[in-house]
């Protein structure tokens, strides 16, 4: 139930955005997080958009090694 | 931008990692149940060595809402003046034979929605209704709850009612260590729940309980990825809160989303089928907001607990003590379209998932 789905607003308007999921665009309240923009890709849950997606690169797992553990940990582990 | 994670290059890169790591047998809690049904559905639970055992936790709000407070929804929609809104997940729920399905079918108006403003809308369209949002969820849902409750009280709506049973996760998770029953060595955390309230939340796991834990993602990658994070910790003699869904998840959460609900609730004690009464761990409207409270409006006394259906191990499920092939009703007199228990009518309930996955026998 807890089920977020991640889509791109192309369109504010107030408190609502315009969101784009793989095609089919619905309306998703702002008031959870009122900064987002036009282009932001954003998680909505029951109507409303609850965070804005960073960019997450593909290899992230040895960057998350180094971060997380120490840069031996990405040699070694 | 990549919303899918599903390179195989890099899951096999981690699985193989996974593997160097293991030194023995591991048991891990996915605790909630959207990490249930992507662990079956995308193969992990079969890929996995299976030294690494994935025991399912008390995330499914539809599983864990205890049945006197369906019943209590039930009788309010049989007020022939009351529309009862509720999420769809809830309408199939067995309780004393009877569902809100049924109730549908007999005439009473009961509706599902996919957002609480739906429910708000349906007042503002029908203002003879006396509209009452049967409000089940976790930290994730309770801010769209709170908005919608601040926008009525905004608009001075008269007919809209919030009837909350629901719940919040880290008092769960106190609860299932404290009880010390099922012995884990780490937690897979909720992504969505923490997209809401951050990573403070659980520091008490690593602090009083020496457990790791990842705050983890729903894509097939992300979970190896979290079970990757907690071996190497667990290899360094680690204790942390650790996000691997950091492209969703902040370490603070969204703090407007937690003043919201703040704003609205406060946290009281609760019953959870299955894991009984926890401290400070439901959401009740406070009393500025008496106005769209079902349960001041319609002065409802807290319901007397009903016992559980005959046989059903729902309660065992819930806290990972047993799994659902254990339970003698699975598969043969309880199954998703004749379900007894909550965990079978949920399609996140472990049961259902096991079923649906792991075919009648349950083994996945």
């Amino acid at each position: 139930m807890c089920l977020g789905i991640p889509g791109k607003v192309v369109r504010v308007e107030g408190e609502v955005a315009e969101v784009d999921f793989w095609g089919v665009r619905k309306k998703a309240s702002l008031l959870l997080v009122p900064e987002v923009k036009e282009g932001d890709y954003v998680l909505v849950h029951v109507g409303f958009v609850i965070t804005k997606l960073e960019q997450q690169e593909a290899q992230e797992t040895i960057k998350l090694f180094e971060e997380f553990f120490g840069e031996e940990a990405a040699d070694g582990a | 931008m990549e919303l899918k994670r599903e390179d195989p290059e890099e899951a096999k890169e981690l699985l193989e990692r996974i593997k160097g790591l293991l030194k023995g047998p591991v048991r891990f809690m996915e605790v909630c149940g959207t990490h249930t049904v992507s662990i079956f559905r995308s193969g992990i639970k079969a890929m996995l060595p299976p030294q690494i055992d994935l025991i399912s936790g008390p995330g499914c709000p539809v599983c864990v809402t205890p049945p006197e407070e369906i019943k209590r929804a039930m009788e309010l929609a049989l007020n022939g003046d009351v529309a009862l809104v509720t999420f769809g997940d809830l309408m199939k729920v067995p309780v004393g034979g009877k569902s809100l399905e049924h109730l549908k079918a007999e005439g009473a108006d009961v509706r599902v929605v996919l957002s609480p403003l739906d429910a708000l809308q349906i007042a503002l369209r029908e203002p003879k209704k006396r509209v009452v949002f049967f409000a089940v969820g976790f930290e994730t849902t309770a801010p769209a709850v709170a908005a919608t409750v601040l926008e009525a009280k905004r608009q001075a709506v008269k007919n809209f009612f919030v009837l909350s049973a629901q719940r919040l996760i880290p008092p769960a998770i106190r609860a299932l260590l404290e009880g010390g029953k099922v012995l884990l060595d780490g937690f897979i955390l909720p992504g969505h729940v923490s997209v809401i309230i951050g990573k403070e939340p659980y520091g008490f796991i690593a602090r009083e309980f020496r457990l790791p834990a990842v705050i983890t993602g729903f894509e097939p990658l992300d979970v190896l990825e979290s079970i990757w994070m907690l071996l190497e910790q667990r290899r360094r003699g680690l204790s942390q809160v650790l996000i691997q869904y950091r492209r969703a998840v902040r370490p603070e959460g969204n703090l407007r989303a937690c003043s919201l609900v703040e704003e609205v609730f406060c946290a009281v004690d609760a019953r959870w089928r299955g894991l009984g009464v926890i401290p400070q761990s439901g959401l009740k409207l406070r009393k500025g907001f008496s106005l769209w409270d079902a349960e001041r409006a319609f002065g409802l006394l807290p319901p007397e607990p009903i016992p559980e259906p005959a046989g059903c191990s729902c309660g065992e499920v819930l806290q990972g003590l047993k799994k659902p092939p254990q339970c003698k009703l699975f598969g043969k007199v309880c199954t998703p379209s004749s379900p007894i228990g909550p965990c079978m009518v949920s399609s996140e309930g472990s049961c259902a998932a096991y079923y649906k996955y792991g075919g009648k026998d349950g083994q996945g």
